[in-house]
């Protein structure tokens, strides 16, 4: 088990194309990690330089005390689960998690207590003869976590795992990938394009938008106070409504604004943070026409259209209202579910 | 259309039963040539029914040849050719795994040149470039030897650009785990390319193999010591050899026991062939 510290890690490939810039990160012993983004954000780059499986152009990679910028995959003591869970369709399930131990040249007897260990923890012990052709895809995705258990390294590494299983197994991973990692306290990079994974997994959390860190922090932090509009358009779902200052500013009374930094022209508002109820004391009122009411179960996704905007916004309710579409409604919200932001820079203020 | 079934079953298999009859046919013909005594052959009306002597030619061309022709007796031939196919099959697998190998999955300079000077040598088969071969083969003492049958044919580029396509299809993550857990280049081609080719492997076995065997051209130019001739020119000298009519029943003999091993690397392989086939490792 170790740390592992990111030093203005970046990325630059053949053809000055740049994936990763200017990364900075310590990842304590024992943490586990998910470095979040859309598609081509640079987190599977990230994850593959730690795996020493693409070169780092720029920065100090650590994992522990030793610097391995240079290291193969294998000398960085690190295991990976790959997207696509990567076994090797020819040997048996025992095998597959045995590979990397006879390739350390490890005991016989021990290689067998591990991997028994192993395919107890997650209950594959009755398929270890079996080849992986021959497993479902939620049993192929234990193997594969059991092939990086068994190495016992110093960290994991989680190439968007769980994105080739159906929804249902999906939760049910993810819960145990949680558990077992704080079982272990093994130091854990995950990376995810959902942000629903990323915010229940993660210790801390780390949000990457054109290779650049947008913001590190614990999920609450981050869903909290978004340090940027990407950010606050990324985590969060439906994504968070952005209202200009200048329009809300003639909409409510001047003093309902005042907490608010000058400077800050756009207004985050979470979907989830208005409601229907009466407005508490010092709180805001907005009215608005509702174009579409989609009930989801427990909840309900109203699409409003404010007057003098042309944009439809999101409101989330805990319940689906007796409303009819096309009505006036009045949202009331508190005033610290703003958040302001500079339009300009895209920081929060 | 339920009805034109039977009909349209029928005539498929009318077409079937006539093609295979027409492949079938000299081949029986061999085998029955292969059972009269001397001369039936020549005669004139070929014989359709086995004759009474096929112990005797077939215990004559075992064990005696055609000394007269200048042919030794045919399980020396037989194991040339045995010898000379595997070594070009074997060498040719190796050889042809190895450089798949590395211009799928390592970076160097000039890769992909060299990939298609490889693709080029398609173009140049024994037949187009045998005077320099066999120049560069005598100058280098290989005439009459094992070594000169096999390596001037051992390069493939056919089976390299076969294992190029399939490398290809191999998820390069696969590789990447092998490096995670500590295979260095040459075990993870030991370990996990050639165990996941195996079916590959096995289809151009049969392939190479019934190349090697059927080689005509060359080992009739390099090879004047009968210790080394091989079947396919054996047969050849049954035919031309010595001033009396060819003794066909003989040959038919030798033509038969000739197609007997490609045969039997056929059924032998056919198993992992098919295997391959209907069991897809994913």
């Amino acid at each position: 088990m170790a740390s592992i510290t990111m030093e203005n890690l970046g990325k630059v490939y053949a053809g000055d194309v740049r994936a990763v810039t200017g990364v900075s990160l310590d990842i304590a012993d024992g943490e586990m990690i998910v470095l979040v983004g859309p598609s081509g954000c640079g987190k599977s780059t990230l994850l593959r330089m730690v795996a020493g499986l693409e070169t780092i152009t720029e920065g100090t990679l650590r994992i522990g005390d030793r610097v391995v910028n240079r290291l193969e995959p294998a000398e960085r003591d690190i295991a990976m689960v790959f997207q696509n869970y990567a076994l090797y369709p020819h040997m048996t399930v025992y095998n597959n998690l045995a590979y990397g131990l006879k390739n350390r040249r490890m005991a016989r007897a021990e290689i067998e207590r591990r991997v028994t260990a192993a395919a107890e923890m997650l209950q594959i012990g009755a398929f270890l003869d079996r080849k992986p052709r021959q497993l479902s895809g939620g049993q192929r995705q234990r193997v594969a976590m059991g092939r990086a258990l068994v190495r016992e390294p110093a960290a994991f590494l989680f190439d968007e795992p769980l994105s080739n299983l159906d929804a249902k197994l999906r939760v049910q991973m993810r819960v145990e990938i949680r558990q077992l990692q704080k079982r272990l306290a093994t130091t854990s990079l995950y990376v995810t394009h959902d942000q629903l994974e990323a915010l229940t997994l993660a210790d801390r959390l780390v949000v990457l938008n054109g290779g650049r860190i947008e913001q590190t922090g614990t999920p609450m932090e981050v869903y909290a106070r978004p340090a940027t509009t990407f950010v606050a358009g990324f985590i969060g779902s439906p994504a968070m409504n952005m209202l200009p200052a200048d329009w809300l500013r003639g909409v409510v009374a001047a003093d309902a604004l005042a907490h608010l930094p000058a400077g800050a022209d756009l207004i985050g508002l979470r979907p989830e943070d208005m409601s229907l109820a009466p407005p508490t004391n010092g709180g805001l009122t907005l009215e608005a026409r509702l174009m579409l009411l989609e009930p989801a179960g427990a909840e309900s996704h109203l699409h409003v259209r404010f007057d003098g905007l042309d944009d439809m916004f999101v409101v989330r309710l805990p319940h689906v209202p007796a409303v009819e579409e096309g009505s006036r409604l009045a949202f009331s919200l508190a005033r610290e579910a703003l958040h302001p932001f500079d339009a300009t820079t895209g920081l929060r203020l | 259309m339920v009805d034109n079934n039977r009909l349209g079953d029928l005539l498929a298999h009318l077409v079937l039963i006539l093609g295979v009859a027409v492949v079938v046919f000299p081949v029986y013909v061999a085998v029955i040539a292969s059972t009269h005594p001397p001369g039936t052959f020549v005669r004139g009306v070929m014989p359709l029914l086995p004759g009474p002597n096929a112990l005797e030619n077939y215990k004559t061309v075992i064990l005696e040849g055609r000394s007269r022709a200048g042919t030794p007796p045919i399980g020396g031939m037989l194991w040339n050719s045995f010898v000379m196919a595997m070594a070009i099959t074997i060498g040719k697998l190796s050889i042809s795994l190895l450089s798949a190998f590395a211009i799928v999955y390592f970076r160097f300079p000039f890769r992909i040149f060299f990939f298609w000077v490889i693709f080029l040598t398609l173009m140049l088969p024994v037949e187009v470039r045998i005077v320099p071969t066999f120049q560069v083969v005598a100058d280098l003492g290989m005439l009459n030897s094992f070594a000169g049958l096999s390596i001037p044919l051992i390069a493939s580029a056919t089976a390299t650009f076969l294992f190029r396509q399939f490398f290809m299809t191999v998820p390069e993550e696969l590789m990447e785990a092998a490096r995670v857990d500590g295979a260095g280049p040459m075990k993870f081609f030991r370990d996990i390319l050639v165990p996941l080719s195996i079916t590959n492997i096995a289809a151009l076995f049969v392939i190479m193999f019934i190349y090697g065997w059927n080689q005509y051209l060359w080992p009739l130019l390099i090879t004047t010591d009968p210790a080394y001739y091989t079947i396919v020119m054996g047969i050849q000298r049954m035919v031309t050899g010595g001033d009396s009519e060819p003794l066909w029943h003989l040959v038919m003999a030798t033509v038969v026991l000739a197609a007997l091993p490609p045969i039997l690397v056929i059924l032998f392989m056919q198993r992992l062939f098919v295997k391959g086939l209907t069991e897809t490792e994913k």
